[in-house]
């Protein structure tokens, strides 16, 4: 069975927040103005945030890195979630059942990523935008709490895609849409399970580092720098 | 059962009997607020969240700052009033009731804070529909509703013998006490059966009012969030809880003496002993609070730090030490000193400082922990809306106007307890102490 995993690598990061915008088409997330913005509400299921790192040269100490849903192999959010609204399954994606979610934002409050969202309000597009949204991706209502899936319809597809071919599913098949964009080639997306493919190397690297690992959550996504960043995030 | 059966305690059915225009006053004010309240509500409905203050990752604010203060409160009455019976001591006849139903109104309250807090309130019942028992949300869930349960049967019990008062004096109100009452005539076989059952609920509810506060404290110790994360906040917690509650039995007791004219049954004695045991919980409060923010000082951790530094000099010092001011230096001096410790004036005095000092030690508690997240590095502020000042100003009104309708259809202090205390509780006590002497008799209680 396969377990899905990320590396970001920052070195190669030129923080395009190409990753970003690709998050936000292909998951439906709507575009928040400057108001939500400016109250603190922007919903972004891939965001660059600033991270504490070490000033070498002309490199200043504050970096900006993409941050999104560490997918956590002990997530501090499904165990407090009081309607089993927030699950992990046997592949290891941390999903979320909008349908079912009270918007309590426990998880929101337990999760020490910051990286999910509560709908503040009702998803709103532009005019012309209204009519691309992704048919394979349900649009959240008002009150529930989402966050980065992994693309995980995305994995659907590229099974059942394999299955039509009658061959096993094969590095590269399930990408997200991050992954697929960015132009720097700086996320690694693969099977964390089969020690042959890339981000099982990568996360090898004496270079390879996850945020708060010191809290136990095993986070599935590693990022990758040559400068020193680890316990001083 | 005739009117001379009520002996001298007929004082106390005058507010049932008789209602001034200082009570519709008193009333329609409360219900005012309470409507503005209403008002808000139906806007945070129509709008959802987005009405209130709060932010990423300020994600809790004021609804869940008053769940815990609301739940808090609720630990004056029943927790008070079973260790005081339990303790046999004489001075609760007069205050045991008023301190009970603080219990079951202000638990309603507190729920209810959840539930305004959820983005979908219309999904409530999937809490018990996919229940998650690994969510200290459910414990919170399973414990005040089973302290719900317990206090409102251990209001109810010793209500039954003043019911059956009101039903024999009152026949314009028999559809009401009639079955409320459950026939009871005092006969001695009813009373050992009340007798019996006030112990044994006495005994049940003190663990759970223990376990309530706990729950609620783990709610969020059980988080990794830095200055949650901590083992003392269930004592910190249950010691606060008590600590706010005695504070509210003041506050109610001061109302009521005044408001009905019951100085005789709410002496200065009675103000003076809850006092003192308000000003043993201050010092406890200031314990923990110590042994907390040492610890955290001590250990030193940077997320921990800056926490701890954002209460104790960033943005929320100053509310931080108006918690200290309130919740130590005013009520302890006035508590500590015999002459203000004996007087009305002096208790409540202390006591709305305490309230005012552990509503913010709540906010201090939800707000600066999410204020600060470990990532990414930012500092929101959550400043609360009108919406939800509003929401809570409209449940301490609501809170009060049904505390007030509940002294008008029962008495406030137990006839039947007074009676009693005047009847036999002389002697039991000499016994009682004849007991302890050398020499003196084996007595059972």
């Amino acid at each position: 069975m396969a377990r899905w995993g990320m590396v970001i690598d920052l070195d190669r990061c030129t923080a395009c927040q190409a990753c970003v915008v690709a998050c936000q088409v292909e998951n439906n997330v709507a575009p928040s103005n400057a108001g939500q913005a400016e109250a603190g509400r922007a919903i972004s299921w891939l965001r660059l945030v600033p991270i504490q790192g070490e000033r070498r040269g002309t490199r200043p100490d504050l970096q900006l890195i993409p941050l999104p849903c560490m997918h956590c192999s002990h997530p501090p959010c499904i165990k407090v979630c009081p309607v089993q609204a927030t699950k992990i399954d046997h592949e290891g994606l941390v999903s979320q059942v909008y349908s079912r979610c009270i918007g309590c934002r426990y998880c929101t409050t337990a999760c020490p990523y910051t990286v999910r969202h509560f709908n503040w309000k009702k998803p709103e597009w532009p005019a012309p935008m209204e009519e691309t949204l992704s048919p394979d991706v349900s649009v959240r209502p008002r009150g529930v709490v989402e966050k980065c899936s992994f693309c995980h319809h995305r994995l659907q597809r590229a099974k059942d895609k394999a299955q039509a071919e009658g061959r096993p599913l094969k590095e590269g098949d399930y990408l997200p849409a991050c992954a697929e964009s960015c132009p720097a080639e700086a996320i690694v997306f693969g099977d964390l399970d089969d020690p042959r493919s890339a981000v099982v190397r990568l996360s090898q690297s004496p270079r390879a580092f996850k945020l708060l690992e010191e809290l136990g959550t095993e986070p599935k996504v590693t990022y990758l720098s040559k400068g020193e960043w680890g316990g001083q995030v | 059962m005739d009117k001379s059966d009520i002996g001298q305690e007929e004082r106390l059915l005058r507010p049932i009997q008789e209602t001034g225009r200082g009570f519709w006053i008193f009333a329609g004010t409360l219900l005012a607020i309470g409507a503005w309240g209403v008002f808000a509500w139906f806007n945070q409905l129509r709008r959802g969240l987005d009405v209130s203050g709060l932010n990423v990752p300020v994600y809790w604010g004021l609804y869940i700052t008053n769940f815990v203060f609301f739940i808090g409160i609720s630990h004056a009455g029943t927790l008070i009033s079973a260790i005081l019976r339990l303790a046999h001591a004489e001075w609760r006849r007069s205050i045991t009731r008023a301190a009970e139903v603080i219990t079951v109104l202000v638990l309603f309250f507190g729920m209810s804070c959840v539930i305004l807090d959820l983005g979908r309130p219309d999904r409530v019942m999937n809490v018990l529909r996919h229940g998650n028992f690994t969510s200290p949300l459910l414990w919170d869930v399973c414990s005040v509703s089973l302290y719900l349960t317990a206090s409102t049967i251990y209001l109810y019990l010793p209500l039954i013998p003043d019911i059956a008062i009101l039903r024999d004096l009152i026949p314009g109100r028999r559809w009401l006490y009639g079955p409320l009452s459950l026939g009871w005539t005092g006969t001695p076989r009813q009373v050992h059966l009340l007798d019996k059952a006030i112990s044994v609920m006495a005994i049940i509810v003190i663990p759970i009012a223990v376990s309530v506060h706990t729950v609620v404290s783990w709610v969020f110790a059980m988080t990794v969030q830095p200055m949650w994360h901590s083992t003392i906040f269930g004592p910190y917690f249950v010691v606060g809880a008590i600590f706010s509650g005695i504070g509210a039995i003041l506050i109610a007791m001061a109302i009521i003496r005044k408001a009905y004219h019951l100085e005789d049954y709410l002496k200065p004695i009675h103000f003076n002993n809850l006092g003192l045991l308000l000003l043993v919980f201050s010092l406890l409060w200031f314990y923990f609070t110590f042994a907390e923010f040492l610890t955290t000082y001590y250990g030193g951790e940077p997320m921990h730090m800056t926490i701890f530094l954002s209460k104790t000099e960033g943005k929320f010092s100053p509310l931080f030490w108006t918690m200290f001011v309130t919740c130590f230096a005013i009520p302890f001096p006035l508590l500590a000193n015999r002459r203000t410790r004996g007087t009305v004036w002096g208790c409540v005095v202390a006591s709305v400082s305490v309230e005012v000092g552990m509503w913010l030690e709540r906010f201090l508690i939800v707000v600066p922990s999410l204020s600060n997240p470990r990532l990414p590095l930012t500092a929101a502020t959550y400043i609360p809306s009108w919406v939800e000042w509003s929401l809570f100003a409209a449940f301490i009104a609501i809170f009060m106007l049904l505390y007030a309708v509940f002294t008008k259809f029962f008495p406030i202090v137990s006839i039947w307890e007074i009676r009693e205390g005047r009847e036999s509780s002389v002697r039991e006590v000499s016994e009682r102490v004849e007991s302890y002497l050398p020499g003196g008799a084996e007595s059972a209680s």
